[in-house]
């Protein structure tokens, strides 16, 4: 028998079962071992007093639908068990949880230093919606640190950006970019979709808030629209005087105080009682049970996507017809070192690659490629491609196009999990077509 | 609210109410290492019903400023000064774990002053493991992450907080982590290690008395809970089954229902 006395060390749950569990506990619910679709749009009082403690926030539970759903529940606390943060919202879509997160953050009249490296539909929220509401934006070069410095002002609420930058892979010095936002006693907001937790868990790196569009990794099947807004927790609301309505009475709760009241959870707490309330951009609960299906799978699909995506870069990079490669993966990547320290577990699925022959070669890939789908999302399980050009990024004029580092021979490849071989193969299709009509025009 | 207790700015929070010297006082006091925050599932609905319901930070927590108390006997004396700082001359005390140390300590030196003890998760001692101990006095953050996993029962491993979207344990986490661990949870942990008149006090205690113990607690466990519940005359003991020790958070409709019935019956609220 040893003697060797035994080292304590916690028990709670590792990510590969939360991400089957987390949030969910099958005694409260009948028994059933799956999580149940709450297909409901409202939810019995049991008496006036208890419907008035639920409004007022005396106690937890489920109004409306709108607001909260017991599905919909389960998958907001998974992503934030699995994220490492608080407490989490999801909303119908990735770009409703970025709209409600600016909109919980700031008032008209506030400003924003955003990473201009973004996903096209993000880049016109922040050039020209938010303007709408009295809310402006510096855009900074995600790899330009310094910029987000000197780009913050008095009235700055925040600083935004994609980890890593879409669709040209600049990776967002986030630690560094952290320290900037906290010195200037603003938070830092990080799109980590292209990661999803397995990857990366930007609150270890100094984000405040993440968010993510659920329709693409974390989900897999590509069958439905969701996203999400998680809480770190750290962040300090009553540092100083630039979030009143974080720290100061709501009328609309009776004076309520979200940061005195609800600390590390007051963000959330917000965005649900007021951004919810008020703007309504509720995920279903049969989408919620979706994702929470993807989710089920998550560092399994992760893995292959990863090693499949390695295996392209090293297809790509030896191509005849390839100009160039863009992974975090590569050696010469710009951002190489700071990916092997950000994204430890593997550096993503996503590739940028130029095609020889421009922008006629790369509308000849697209249109000849069998097994790869053309379309307008990411992070399927399957392989996807797309031209930005000409599709995701095409409402940018020439100079924003520049400004966010696309040019006209960009693929944007999503890759999938299928076996690595006919990936392959059916790229070769694609590469031939490319081709051709470079070879007819050189006779 | 803030207001000074021994020249030292304390935090307390109202429920979301004004405070009004015209209500009954509940004071709430936190477990080791926590805040005023643990106690928002309860506060909120005594604040909206006629009580001055006040959650505070121990000084050095959360939002006190001041330094960490060495001894339950010192926080004992606290939570009076409390009462007489906020222009009280009785309170209703309610306390979680190491709370509980305080508001039964508190209850035994200030009979008169003290109208009903409610005690979650409490018991007569919380000895302390030595290496988590050891952890916490060193600043270590993995004394925060065992408190939590032994804090929380099975059930409470998965989550399922009763505010939708809240993960508690890494809520606590958190909580836990917002000031420095040797300052808060390890002079708080100390503080309970050392304290050994839990029992002897208890027997001196008369008013109103209500335990809520959990099945599944491993800090402060059904049988140590009932040991201190026999020795207060008229005692009474809820026990939630398939619950951990943060029972405030894991079964907060539980909580609230017994708390509810227990202090309104011995301690009403003024009508509005």
């Amino acid at each position: 028998m040893s003697d060797k006395k035994k080292e304590l060390k916690p028990n709670t749950y590792k990510f590969d079962t939360l991400s089957l569990h987390a949030g969910y506990q099958p005694h409260k619910n009948a028994g059933s071992r799956q999580v149940p679709i709450y297909q409901t749009t409202s939810y019995l009082f049991d008496d006036v007093d208890h419907a008035a403690a639920l409004f007022n926030l005396e106690r937890g539970g489920h109004i409306y639908s709108r607001i909260s759903n017991p599905t919909v529940g389960v998958l907001e606390e998974r992503v934030a068990s699995l994220e490492g943060g608080t407490a989490a919202l999801a909303t119908s879509s990735g770009m409703s949880a970025i709209f409600l997160t600016v909109m919980t953050l700031c008032e008209a009249g506030d400003h924003l230093v955003v990473s201009s490296q973004l996903y096209g539909g993000t880049v016109n929220l922040f050039r020209l919606t938010l303007p709408k509401f009295g809310i402006k934006c510096t855009f900074v070069k995600p790899r330009d640190t310094e910029g987000f410095k000197k780009a913050i002002q008095k009235n700055t609420k925040g600083i935004f950006g994609e980890l890593v930058g879409n669709p040209g892979n600049e990776i967002m010095n986030m630690p560094e970019i952290a320290k900037i936002a906290h010195d200037a006693g603003i938070p830092l907001m990080v799109d980590a979709t292209y990661q999803t937790p397995y990857l990366c868990k930007p609150f270890e790196h100094g984000a405040d808030i993440v968010i993510h569009s659920l329709t693409k990794w974390m989900a897999g099947h590509g069958s439905s629209m969701a996203g999400i807004l998680v809480e770190g927790g750290k962040f300090d609301w009553m540092q100083n005087d630039k979030f009143p309505t974080m720290t100061k009475p709501y009328e609309g709760y009776h004076g309520l105080s979200f940061a005195e009241e609800f600390g590390p959870t007051a963000f959330t707490m917000k965005a649900r009682a007021e951004g919810m309330r008020d703007f309504g951009p509720c995920l279903s609960p049969q989408n919620a049970w979706n994702v929470l299906q993807g989710i089920e799978t998550l560092s399994v699909r992760m893995k292959k996507h990863c090693s499949n995506a390695e295996e392209m870069v090293k297809y790509l990079s030896k191509h005849e017809s390839v100009a160039w490669v863009s992974h975090p993966s590569v050696p010469d990547h710009p951002d190489h070192e700071l990916a092997k320290k950000l994204l430890p577990n593997g550096r993503g699925s996503m590739i940028a690659f130029g095609i020889k022959g421009g922008k006629d070669a790369g509308v000849a890939f697209i249109n000849n490629v069998k097994l790869a789908s053309h379309l307008a999302n990411v992070g399927d399980t399957r392989t996807l491609v797309i031209h930005p050009a000409s599709g995701t990024h095409s409402q940018m004029d020439e100079a924003t196009l520049k400004f966010a580092g696309l040019s006209h021979d960009m693929i944007r490849l999503s890759v999938g999990i299928e076996d690595i071989d006919d990936i392959k193969n059916d790229f070769e299709i694609g590469f031939r077509a490319a081709r051709k009509p470079r070879l007819v025009s050189n006779q | 609210m803030k207001f000074k207790v021994n020249n030292d700015e304390v935090f307390a929070s109202t429920g979301g109410r004004p405070f009004d010297k015209k209500k009954p006082l509940i004071i709430f006091v936190h477990g080791s290492g926590l805040t005023h925050m643990t106690w928002v599932l309860q506060t909120r609905y005594f604040a909206f019903h006629g009580y001055n319901a006040l959650a505070v930070d121990l000084p050095g927590h959360g939002l006190s400023s001041g330094e960490s108390l060495k001894s339950i006997e010192e926080m004992a004396d606290w939570v009076n000064n409390v009462i007489e700082a906020v222009g009280h001359k009785e309170a209703s005390l309610v306390g979680h774990s190491q709370g509980c140390l305080v508001t039964v300590e508190c209850t035994s030196r200030y009979p008169d002053k003290i109208k009903t003890l409610s005690l979650m998760g409490g018991a007569g001692a919380i000895p302390m493991n030595p290496e988590l101990l050891s952890l916490a006095e060193n600043n270590d953050p993995k004394a925060v992450d065992l408190m939590m996993d032994w804090a929380h029962g099975p059930a409470g491993h998965f989550g399922g907080h009763p505010v939708p979207g809240l993960y508690h344990i890494n809520t606590g986490t958190m909580l836990a982590k917002s000031r420095t661990i040797q300052n808060t949870l390890g002079v708080d942990f100390r503080a309970c290690d050392n304290y050994k008149n839990g029992f002897e006090a208890a027997k001196k205690i008369k008013c109103p008395t209500l335990s809520i113990l959990a099945t599944d607690d491993k800090m402060c466990p059904v049988k140590e809970g009932k040991k201190l519940a026999s020795l207060i005359d008229g005692s009474q003991v809820d026990i939630i089954d398939n619950c951990g020790h943060m029972m405030l958070l894991e079964e907060a409709d539980r909580v609230l229902t017994v708390l509810k019935k227990f202090i309104t019956t011995n301690y009403p609220p003024i009508s509005s």
